[in-house]
């Protein structure tokens, strides 16, 4: 079983972070395959930055897709430019703070989440992705919430009073991503 | 009958009946006898390494006794530099022409110097390109004529010749700077003099050392050796002033 | 079992250089290979080697050529147009026999091409990286593990050959981040050993009457006693070429591929034999020397048409199984270029169009 994953946003919004935790904490925690790619291009110029996360049981071949199972946008353009690569069936998670469009797809899931919000209310706004990483856990149990939350002990372990509001912040999101499954 | 004294014996940097293969005139065969003289003064033939240009400078690997590579042409500061950085006791010494070490070398020439890579250059400049059959070189006079410059060197066209010594002496990180020749016994002495320095300098990790020596090229020059010599004098000294640049031993006013 | 840890491949490629006991590298920037460079001027004092940052590709290839003349393992690392500028270094090497190991990460050409990867260089990898007509053997690797364990093996053929050895990827493998379990360090007894060899050779310095030269050229008939004796030791590369023919058995449709189009390939396959196609690939590991009798000896009668796929345009591995396939059976191309990156769905549609004309 392959599932892909596409997060894509702003420069600064955490996009290549929550790809490489959920990555890396796989790669640490199971025995599963994986791979992380960042994506350049012109894209890149716009202040945009996107990257794709691949997790399967059997060897991996393009670590890219452009028919991803799940995709993430975190700001406007990223919703237009890419929705078109969700499968029918597939998962959209909107940072929907920022995203107030409406989607023009009634084959896919939409779970919403004000990720921006969220991190702002909590005090720390640079937690944007960690919680939107919590909601798509929560939502596809693409990992087990441990294996993130391993993830994030190693990830600052050398800032370990980090440790504990960024798992959290990715709590918070996990059980958003949970309710909106189960509905 | 009178005791008879040693006074001159053969330097072993060079190839024990080895015969100069380098046309008449041509200091060449010279500046081979003074590097050695100078590494083996120092105790060094042993521990010596020769990166050699190409063109008449890579007719000197017939001669010598030490370990030597050939660079392509060019690239010689960049070889040096790999093999000084990766066996940085060895005595490390570049030889070039002028078309290899000011043409189609500018950029490793330039770059080692600015490192301040810990080897010294030989350089030999005769302002023109010798094995190729007498091309114009950055080095060739105004007005001179070469093969490629058969009306002579027209600064509309050609541009002026290149200092190297002056153009390396801007850089901060070269340590010893010295223009000298081999045209008359004294200037000979000086040269083996400035190569001992400069070798021993490096010895000492100083950094990078650059000893230019202006010579003739009798065959390409068309002039035979006497003619060629007053040229140099009249002509290339003229170009290019003998001396001292950078001396980072000696304190400077 | 080692700790596998999450890396990209070009820092993966980089620790295993320094693994196999590299201790000078230079390199001059260029996308998407600048993170070896990066990490090698942090990483090499830290095991009392050095790092330059050359002027140029020319440069740095030339400081290669010497740090390798006098015994030590270096490496220097480039992407496509400015591998172009080390044919001069690479020639130099096979000439004088000297062992040296680099690195391609192919991106866009021909030219400046593109940043983004591709696998455009393979012709000039696999025939002529230079002047001369000289041969190397090149490694394919197909994943970032796959990069790590042929850097750390490419020292041992480049001393045993005195050859130089390309490892050629790309900039997926070079930008992914995939698990990969890194090789023991190699120790300072083990690298002292590998010197010994080519001591008598190394340009260090010599007692008198001992000296080494390295000559990338010779006078007389040297220059062809030279090539007669490089030519008997192309010879003997039989033994080392290597291929992965996976589901071959009863394969009806073969997918030739190397590199990140071969483990493309692999996925799209696994898909086709759930379908019920019998597909299987060849995949050339060594691409120099390539496998020609896996597709010489492929049984036609069964095989009913070959796959190449590559990230490039025109497909350049197609002419070297052409050389094999003699017309035997149709071959079709699914390509991608320009930095255009190919995908399992891209190989998946290609290759059902062509499945449905031959099956």
């Amino acid at each position: 079983m392959e599932r892909n994953l596409m997060i894509a946003g702003f420069g600064g919004q955490g996009v290549m972070t929550m790809g490489k935790l959920l990555a890396e904490a796989t790669s640490q925690a199971t025995d599963l395959n994986v791979t992380f790619f960042p994506s350049y291009g012109a894209a890149m110029r716009g202040g945009t930055a996107n990257c794709y996360v691949v997790i399967s049981d059997d060897p991996i071949g393009a670590p890219v897709s452009y028919s991803l199972e799940d995709l993430v946008v975190m700001n406007g353009p990223s919703l237009h430019k890419f929705i078109g690569n969700l499968k029918p069936g597939g998962n959209l998670f909107v940072n929907s703070t920022i995203v107030t469009d409406p989607v023009d797809r009634d084959d896919i899931n939409i779970i919403e989440a004000p990720v921006t919000q969220m991190s702002i209310d909590i005090g720390n706004p640079r937690a944007l992705n960690v919680i939107m990483l919590g909601v798509y856990v929560g939502a596809t149990d693409a990992v087990p919430a441990e294996v993130i939350e391993k993830g994030i002990a190693h990830k600052f372990a050398k800032k370990e009073k980090l440790i504990a509001p960024n798992v959290e912040a990715f709590r918070m999101g996990l059980e958003i991503g949970k309710a909106q499954k189960a509905k | 009958m009178a005791e008879e004294k040693k006074v001159y014996t053969r330097t072993k940097g060079i190839i024990e009946g080895a015969v100069s293969g380098f046309c008449p005139g041509c200091m060449h065969s010279t500046i081979h006898k003074i590097i050695g003289e100078a590494a083996e003064e120092l105790g060094q033939l042993d521990n010596l390494v020769r990166v050699e240009g190409v063109g008449c400078c890579g007719l000197g690997q017939f001669y010598v006794t030490c370990d030597e590579t050939i660079a392509a042409h060019g690239r010689a500061g960049a070889v040096a530099t790999g093999i000084k950085r990766s066996s940085p006791n060895s005595l490390v010494y570049t030889y070039q022409g002028d078309g290899d070490l000011a043409a189609i070398g500018l950029a490793e020439t330039l770059s080692a110097a600015n490192r301040g890579e810990n080897f010294t250059v030989i350089f030999v400049n005769n302002g023109i390109y010798g094995m190729t059959g007498g091309q114009m070189a950055p080095t060739t006079l105004v007005g001179m004529k070469s093969t490629t410059t058969p009306g002579g060197r027209d600064p509309q066209e050609h541009g002026y010749p290149m200092h190297m010594s002056e153009i390396i002496n801007q850089l901060t990180a070269p340590y010893y700077i010295e223009r000298v020749s081999c045209d008359t016994p004294q200037n000979v002495i000086k040269a083996r003099n400035a190569i001992k320095k400069a070798f021993k300098y490096q010895l000492e990790g100083k950094g990078y050392s650059i000893v230019e020596i202006v010579t003739s090229c009798p065959t390409n020059w068309g002039l035979d050796p006497l003619k060629s010599l007053d040229f140099l004098r009249e002509k290339m000294f003229a170009e290019y002033p003998l001396g001292v640049f950078r001396d980072g031993g000696e304190k400077k006013q | 079992m080692a700790e596998r840890v999450f890396m990209k491949g070009t820092e993966a490629i980089a620790e295993a250089a320094v693994r196999a006991g590299c201790r000078f590298f230079a390199g001059y920037p260029i996308t998407p290979q600048n993170e070896i460079p990066e990490y090698m001027a942090r990483r090499l004092p830290e095991v009392g080697g050095t790092f330059v940052q050359g002027e140029s590709e020319v440069a740095s290839v030339n400081m290669l050529y010497g740090a390798a003349s006098t015994g030590i393992r270096a490496m220097s690392s480039s992407s496509s147009c400015g591998i172009s500028l080390y044919s001069e270094g690479v020639s130099y090497c096979a000439s004088a026999r000297i062992p040296m190991v680099y690195v391609n990460v192919q991106r866009g050409g021909p030219g400046i091409g593109a940043i983004q990867p591709a696998q455009q260089d393979y012709m000039q990898a696999t025939k002529a990286s230079g002047n001369g007509g000289f041969r190397m053997i090149v490694l394919a690797p197909d994943s970032v593990q796959e990069c790590v364990d042929m850097v750390y093996e490419a020292y041992d053929l480049a001393e045993r050959d005195q050859n130089p050895v390309l490892v050629l990827t790309d900039g997926v493998m070079g930008t992914m981040m995939e698990p990969v379990v890194l090789p023991p360090m190699k120790t300072d007894e083990e690298l002292a050993e590998c010197r010994a060899k080519f001591l008598p050779r190394a340009i260090i310095g010599h007692p008198l009457g001992q000296q080494a030269t390295c000559r990338p050229g010779s006078v007389g008939d040297g220059q062809e006693q030279a090539n007669i004796e490089a030519a008997a030791m192309y010879e003997t590369w039989d033994k080392d070429i290597r291929v992965e023919e996976f589901m071959m058995d009863d394969a009806e449709i073969v997918f030739a591929a190397y590199g990140i189009s071969a483990r493309i390939s692999r996925a799209v396959i696994r898909q086709l034999r759930e379908e019920g196609i019998k597909a299987g690939m060849i995949r050339p590991i060594t691409i120099s020397p390539f496998p020609y009798d896996s597709f010489r000896n492929l049984d036609f009668d069964r095989v009913k048409g070959i796959i190449d796929v590559e990230m490039s345009i025109p497909a350049q591995m197609r002419w070297d199984v052409d050389f094999a396939v003699q017309g035997r059976c149709p071959i079709h191309e699914v390509l991608r270029s320009g930095g255009q990156l190919l995908t399992n769905d891209q190989v998946l549609k290609g290759a059902r169009e062509f499945i449905k004309e031959v099956l």
